[in-house]
């Protein structure tokens, strides 16, 4: 056994209302530079609908995470190691930026300069990546609240998947009439896997997971752009920088993490939904659980994998492989652990990409919920819901092939734990004494429901996040803290070294996040306006911090007396 | 002249290749990368530069043939200069030919697709130039090789014994004065390509990952210098960053 601590993350999803504050506040502290436009380390999917990049969940298109040989060996779906050194001059499978979207601004100049007319002056859309005019017809959330409608719900990979298989007669198939739609909303981070294939598909072996907390990072120095990450993610959450030519991803806030505080997603998350805190695995049986030969078992093999902390025989084994004691404090206060394998309602995305991710969510009951109700059904009765689980076939299904690997059973287990919780907490909420035979029902006693309830209905602060700190002993020579140290002045993040962009030596983060801010602060120019007021990585709202005024955001001052650039012959 | 072309040039080029590399990678290694335009545009790409890349690599295991290989060598081992001149010029030009074709279109698609022109630097440009002047002027001593039949020049008399001889600091210009003008210029083009390529995206090249097929596949690293993962630490895989775990104990 080799004890190994992982941060992981959990969300519940029925708690989420779809508003996109994690994906903005994500993409204010990370992505809000020239050549991550189109990035999104976390965006928020409406489900059914395609994701984002489209459709990525179809691997026999894109060709991410695992399979196994024939001897039952892990294999890269994308191939093996020769076959992809000989694809490397251009990868076989890789996503265009017109599978994500053309990102884009408006040309809010002309609201103001156009010359009096009669007709109203319209602010164009330019495509930030040519400056040139451009047609938006995609965009990373474009099916928003679509809930796949009958237009577009076909091309839900996961639709298209549970209307292929045999299991569904033809009259059943998922249709998206007003009567039967269900809809949730699935945010989306790197999942830190155990088993990365992305780290797997690195030529250089730039990709690395961190010992400590299991962090995966990309080393920007080591990073050569062969772009085969890319391809290898499953959930397609590499990026490629097309400014500074290195693939860059969630980065799990570590800055933030190593002195204690959540990530940037989950705090400021309006549902409060995200759970923080620490697994232990055995990272020794790690290939052999992702090998495991039926997709359906996978989600057993990887909840086998988590070590109980308050084990003795793991924390004799966790002395000796070094994590220390206060670390082992926080995994036996994990709310992550307790969701996932004590009260066992959190469950991992895709487990049959066999990447082993570590990103778990409780999947909504909310579908079937708003069935019931809408049916004026009494959704918080016991009977009702558990019978309505048992007909509602077509979300069970979908939720199973998101998050079972089809397992209808598994998934029908945990709504009914969730179903559960909500039946006795109503009589307990009403004054009335909990009925001992709803938990029981689901194989839990009165007292772990009771304890399932605090941390998934009052989650408090304290009980979401659980972050140890790096030591102290370490503090100041923490990844951020020790660079920014001996560190004087580098090259600011949107300066040019003598190779193109961002050549020179890098930055630490925090210090580039610094110096970037000031400089936008102190100077009047935005990001990278070039001489020809081109729009190309300009600044607009949602990359702006709130601070100067780039070009074009506003309107410029009042004309100088005399010049007149800007008034129109009516005014005067 | 000739001494300066052919006994001066070749230590400045090989100086600015060297220095130029090893300033490069201590001070930029976050420039270091292919640039990648596939997120732009992958449909040319994905016939030229496969095409281009292969040929080049064949061009450059030729080169090596051509000029490190003594002639006496080759004969000892039974190939006649004729033979050898025959497939010289048969796979030297197809290869040739692939690397061109492979060029242009990566050349054409370069100028014609918006974004990937736009996020062409004045660098690449100059690249470009060389790189394509190298390879044009390339063939041309081949065509004329290939037009003058049996008459044809014997580089492996003049240009390879030179090439050799500048590697052991004894730099034989008069051999090398004595190959006609079609190899002259090419050499020239050559060495200024290769004293340009550590200051453009070429260098890529000098970290093909080749060590891809040995590597393991799960990358553990530390902020501290331990080994950890059920993994032995490889040579060049060790971790990086700070001793505190040593200290702790
Ligand atoms: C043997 C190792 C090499 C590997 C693995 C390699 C790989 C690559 C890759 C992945 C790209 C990026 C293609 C893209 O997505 O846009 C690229 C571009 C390029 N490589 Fe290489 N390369 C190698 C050697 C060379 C050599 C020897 C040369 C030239 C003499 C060269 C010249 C170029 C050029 C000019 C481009 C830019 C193509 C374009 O986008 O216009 N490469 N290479
Ligand atoms: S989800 Fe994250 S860790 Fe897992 S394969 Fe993708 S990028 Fe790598
Ligand atoms: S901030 Fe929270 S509630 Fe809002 S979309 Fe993100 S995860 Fe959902």
């Amino acid at each position: 056994m080799k004890v190994m601590a992982q941060m992981g993350m959990v969300m519940n999803l029925d708690k989420c209302i779809g508003c996109h504050t994690c994906s903005v506040t994500c993409k204010q502290a990370w992505t809000n530079r020239a050549g991550t436009e189109y990035v999104w380390f976390n965006n928020v999917e409406t489900r059914p609908g395609q994701g984002y990049p489209r459709r990525y969940e179809d691997q026999e298109t894109w060709k991410g995470g695992w399979t196994l040989t024939n001897r039952g060996n892990l294999k890269l779906k994308a191939g093996g190691r020769v076959q992809k050194l000989l694809g490397i001059f251009a990868s076989p499978v890789q996503p265009k930026l017109a599978d994500y979207y053309e990102p884009w601004t408006y040309d809010y100049q002309t609201l103001i300069d156009a010359p009096l007319g009669d007709d109203f002056p319209v602010a164009r859309p330019k495509s930030l990546i040519t400056g040139e005019n451009t047609k938006i017809t995609w965009s990373a959330n474009w099916d928003d609240n679509l809930g796949g409608s009958s237009e577009m719900g076909h091309l839900d990979p996961i639709v298209a998947k549970l209307n292929a298989s045999v299991r569904r007669e033809s009259e059943e198939k998922v249709r998206f009439e007003l009567e039967k739609t269900f809809m949730f909303y699935l945010p989306r981070i790197c999942e830190h896997c155990l088993n990365p294939s992305c780290m797997a598909s690195c030529p250089s072996g730039a990709i690395y997971k961190r010992e400590e907390d299991g962090i995966v990072l990309v080393d920007q120095d080591r990073c050569r752009g062969w772009r085969q990450c890319i391809t290898g993610c499953p959930y397609k959450k590499i990026y490629f920088n097309h400014k500074s030519g290195k693939a860059e991803k969630c980065t799990f806030c570590y800055p933030r993490i190593e002195v204690g505080l959540p990530t940037v997603c989950s705090e400021t998350c309006v549902g409060r939904l995200r759970y923080l805190g620490l697994f232990l695995y055995d990272a020794d049986r790690v290939t052999a659980a992702a090998a495991t030969p039926d997709e359906g078992d996978l989600y057993e093999a990887q909840l086998d994998l988590l070590l109980d902390p308050s084990d003795p025989e793991v924390i004799a084994a966790a002395r000796r492989d070094g994590i220390p004691d206060d670390w082992m404090d926080a995994a036996r206060r994990s709310p992550v652990y307790a969701l996932a394998k004590t009260y066992r309602v959190a469950l991992p995305l895709h487990p049959e990409y066999r990447t082993m991710p570590m990103v778990w969510y409780v999947p909504p009951l909310s579908p079937i919920v708003d069935v019931l109700s809408s049916q004026g059904h009494d959704a918080e009765d016991r009977g009702v819901l558990f019978g309505a689980i048992e007909a509602l076939r077509i979300p069970v299904d979908y939720l199973a092939e998101l998050f079972t690997a089809g397992r209808t059973d598994i998934i029908t287990g945990v709504l009914q734990k969730l179903a559960a919780m909500r039946a006795y907490m109503r009589d307990v909420s009403l004054g009335r004494d909990g009925d001992p035979a709803i938990p029981a029902a689901v194989g839990m006693s009165e007292e772990t429901l009771y304890e399932m309830y605090r941390l998934m209905a009052i989650a408090k602060y304290a009980d979401r996040y659980v972050i140890p700190t790096a030591h102290v002993e370490r503090a100041h020579e923490l990844e951020e803290i020790g660079c920014s140290l001996d560190f004087d002045e580098g090259p600011g993040m949107y300066e040019s070294g003598p190779f193109g962009e961002a050549s020179g030596r890098p930055a630490p983060v925090a210090v580039e996040t610094f110096n970037a801010l000031k400089q936008r602060q102190t100077s009047d120019t935005a990001m990278t306006t070039t001489a020809g007021g081109e729009l190309r990585g300009r600044v607009n709202l949602l990359n702006w911090d709130g601070n100067g005024a780039p070009d074009g955001l506003f309107p410029g001052g009042p004309p100088e007396p005399g010049t007149g650039a800007t008034t129109t012959e009516g005014q005067r | 002249m000739s001494t300066f072309l052919w006994g001066v040039l070749p230590y400045l080029c090989v100086a600015s290749l060297v220095g130029g590399t090893i300033w490069r990678y201590r001070y930029d290694k976050f420039g270091w990368t292919t640039r990648s335009s596939q997120l732009y545009e992958s449909r040319l790409l994905r016939i030229g530069s496969p095409l281009f890349h292969f040929g080049i690599l064949l061009v450059f295991f030729g080169h090596v043939g051509g000029l490190v290989i003594p002639e006496s060598w080759t004969e000892a081992v039974g190939v006649s200069e004729g033979l050898y001149h025959f497939n010289a010029l048969l796979f030297g030009g197809l290869a040739g030919v692939c690397t061109l074709v492979g060029i242009l279109i990566l050349v054409y698609r370069r100028r014609t697709t918006g974004p990937v022109f736009m996020a062409t630097t004045k660098n690449d440009k100059l690249m470009y130039v060389f790189l394509v002047a190298a390879i044009v002027l390339g063939l041309w001593t081949t065509l004329v090789s290939v037009g003058a039949g049996s008459e044809a020049h014997n580089y492996r008399e003049t240009v390879s014994p030179w090439f050799r001889s500048v590697f052991l600091f004894r730099p034989d210009v008069a051999a090398m004065a004595a190959a006609p003008i079609q190899f002259h210029i090419h050499a020239i083009v050559g060495m200024l390509l290769f004293a340009l390529w550590p200051f453009t995206r070429l260098v890529h090249a000098f970290t093909a990952p080749l060590h891809y097929l040995f590597r393991p596949y799960i990358v553990y690293r530390s902020r501290d210098r331990q080994v950890s993962g059920s993994r032995q630490a490889r040579p060049g895989w060790s971790g990086i960053g700070t001793t505190d775990r040593d200290r702790q104990r």
